[in-house]
């Protein structure tokens, strides 16, 4: 029964390929503004309907994930991809694969004449594109999580400057939220500049980070203990009165920590420790 | 059976490991450096990890055993050279070594030691 | 209605699609064990510090086969789960079994002369640890997978 409802709709699909891109074209361009700038959309649909035709012949319309659906599903992904690249929104995706359901019925209405096969034939040509349609919208989900992965994963980069204060000194300035995997970042690049330039103290200023709670502190201590591992000491600067009191009262250890309440003082302290020292010029105006 | 080498440098010993080392061989080391010390009358150890790309708890654990045997042996130890990765690695295992100084390289390490030893 | 499907959702069937196994008999192998988890990271292009970190995970877990299990063999296996890159490495020893799991994994704990991190560290340093453990062996299995 299946197998035969398949052979009469590819059947349909190799007979009536003109009239089916015509119509096809015709539902997108009065539905989605998107698909009717696009030039290759002839071609577009034209292949899409060879490759569906090949898999329907196959028989196995009933799960599209097997191999006899790999063809269409590529090009379906490249089609998404292509759509959500130009701005398209999910809706106007997947209407390029529900247009073709329009004019497949009205296909089938005109060449199908026994009543109980019309139903038979349409059902099956319901759930093939309904589950194109379905798939459309996966491939675009997973393309915006793509672009949302490499969006977060950059501006963890960009967030994390290390800069030179001083022959002997780094400074990493922290703004926003300290989470696990900002930690590591950050640790990375201040490991790493310690590497490149030799330095032997580094200043964590965290002025810029709103909340310090447990989590956070624990972030800063083992930032501060790979530093130490490595041989460079950490100085903590920028602590806020409320922070100073919240990691009192979260019990937090920092003894082993130097700590100072501005980059300055900091910096001043480096600066001793290098053997270097800050003096006004005598010749004051 | 194979050894990793100390250099002597006046009362300063010099170990340089390049190997991945198995247990054993970190075992004999601890050995190896408790007898130098005594034998060169040597005043500082310094163990330059730079050549390590892994050190798990059972090396962290030997190099925080030959830090504290010298000391007893009235010796001072200096790790250099520890990789970014590597360090990173040591703290989010629990292993932050305490009690062992460590230095960016060699030259650091010996000045360090040669400070505390005037 | 099928709705997941191999090649797009994230959250699809996990596929192993290469694994080897290292004996480990002698701390030499641990070394070897070493090397091969680093190759297998380096084409999965894990990022320096991952690889640092799962080298030193296998290498806690590995001793812990050597000597508390008495031997057993090592499984390195590079997993595919939709689109995400993984290492899987599981311990396997007929050894006597862990008595307690949950006071192993606590840091400080140790039964063999140790510092007792090797558990807690190897869970810290992986996604993802799992433990199967009875008089007649052990098997653990720790996973990390590539972020990006």
């Amino acid at each position: 029964m299946a197998q035969t409802d398949s052979q009469g709709l590819a059947k349909i699909l190799i007979e009536q390929e003109q009239q089916l891109v015509a119509e096809w074209m015709a539902n997108l361009m009065s539905t989605s503004s998107s698909a009717a700038g696009d030039v290759r959309l002839a071609d577009q649909c034209t292949h899409l309907l060879r490759s569906l035709r090949q898999a329907v012949l196959t028989g196995q319309t009933r799960n599209i994930q097997g191999g006899e659906w790999a063809e269409v599903r590529q090009l379906l992904t490249e089609i998404c991809y292509t759509r959500a690249r130009q701005g398209a929104t999910p809706r106007e995706t997947a209407i390029f694969v529900f247009a073709l359901k329009q004019a497949l019925f009205s296909r089938l209405r005109e060449s199908v004449a026994d009543p109980a096969l019309l139903a038979a034939q349409t059902l099956l040509v319901s759930n093939v594109l309904d589950e194109l349609g379905l798939f459309t919208i996966e491939v675009y989900q997973k393309g915006r999580e793509e672009v949302i992965a490499r969006q977060q994963q950059e501006m963890l980069e960009l967030s994390t400057p290390v800069v030179q204060l001083w022959d002997d000194i780094l400074a990493l300035p922290l703004i926003g939220t300290l989470d696990s995997a900002r930690t590591q970042v950050v640790m990375e690049s201040l490991l790493q500049k310690i590497v490149e330039t030799g330095a032997s103290i580094a200043i964590v200023d965290i002025t810029g980070v709103p909340t310090v709670d447990t989590l956070v502190a624990q972030h800063l201590l083992k930032t501060v203990a790979a530093a130490r591992l490595m041989g460079a000491d950490c100085i903590i600067s920028g602590i806020r009165p409320q922070i100073a009191q919240t990691i009192v009262h979260l019990g937090v250890d920092l003894e082993d920590v130097v700590t100072k309440a501005t980059l300055a003082d900091a910096f001043a302290v480096a600066l001793r420790k290098s053997g270097a020292a800050i003096t006004r010029a005598a010749t004051a105006r | 059976m194979e050894r990793i080498p100390i250099l002597r440098m006046g009362r300063l010993l010099l170990v340089t490991i390049q190997v991945d080392m198995h247990d054993q061989l970190a075992l004999a080391l601890q050995d190896d450096l408790t007898n130098r010390i005594v034998r060169d009358r040597a005043n500082g150890v310094l163990i330059d990890i730079s050549a390590l790309d892994v050190v798990d708890s059972f090396i962290g654990r030997m190099i925080s055993n030959i830090a504290a045997m010298a000391r007893v042996l009235d010796a001072r130890t200096v790790v250099v050279g520890m990789r970014p990765a590597v360090a990173i690695t040591l703290v989010e295992l629990g292993l932050e070594l305490p009690g062992v100084r460590t230095a960016l390289n060699v030259e650091r390490g010996m000045a360090l030691l040669q400070s505390e030893n005037e | 209605m099928v709705l997941s499907t191999g090649v797009v959702l994230s959250t699809g069937t996990i596929t192993i699609t290469e694994e080897r196994v290292v004996p480990l008999r002698s701390s030499e192998d641990v070394v070897r064990l070493r090397q091969v988890v680093r190759e297998q990271a380096v084409a999965l292009k894990f990022s320096l510090v991952d690889q640092t970190k799962v080298v030193t995970a296998a290498s806690e877990l590995a001793r812990n086969t050597v000597i508390y299990g008495k031997g057993g063999d090592a499984h390195v296996s590079l997993l595919l789960n939709g689109g995400k890159h993984g290492l899987r490495l599981r311990f396997v020893d007929q050894g006597p079994g862990i008595a307690d799991v949950e006071l192993a994994m606590k840091d400080g704990y140790t039964s063999g002369g140790g510092l007792g991190l090797g558990l807690g560290g190897a869970k810290r340093l992986s996604d993802d640890i799992k433990i199967v453990t009875g008089p007649a062996g052990t098997s653990i299995s720790i996973t990390k997978w590539k972020p990006f």
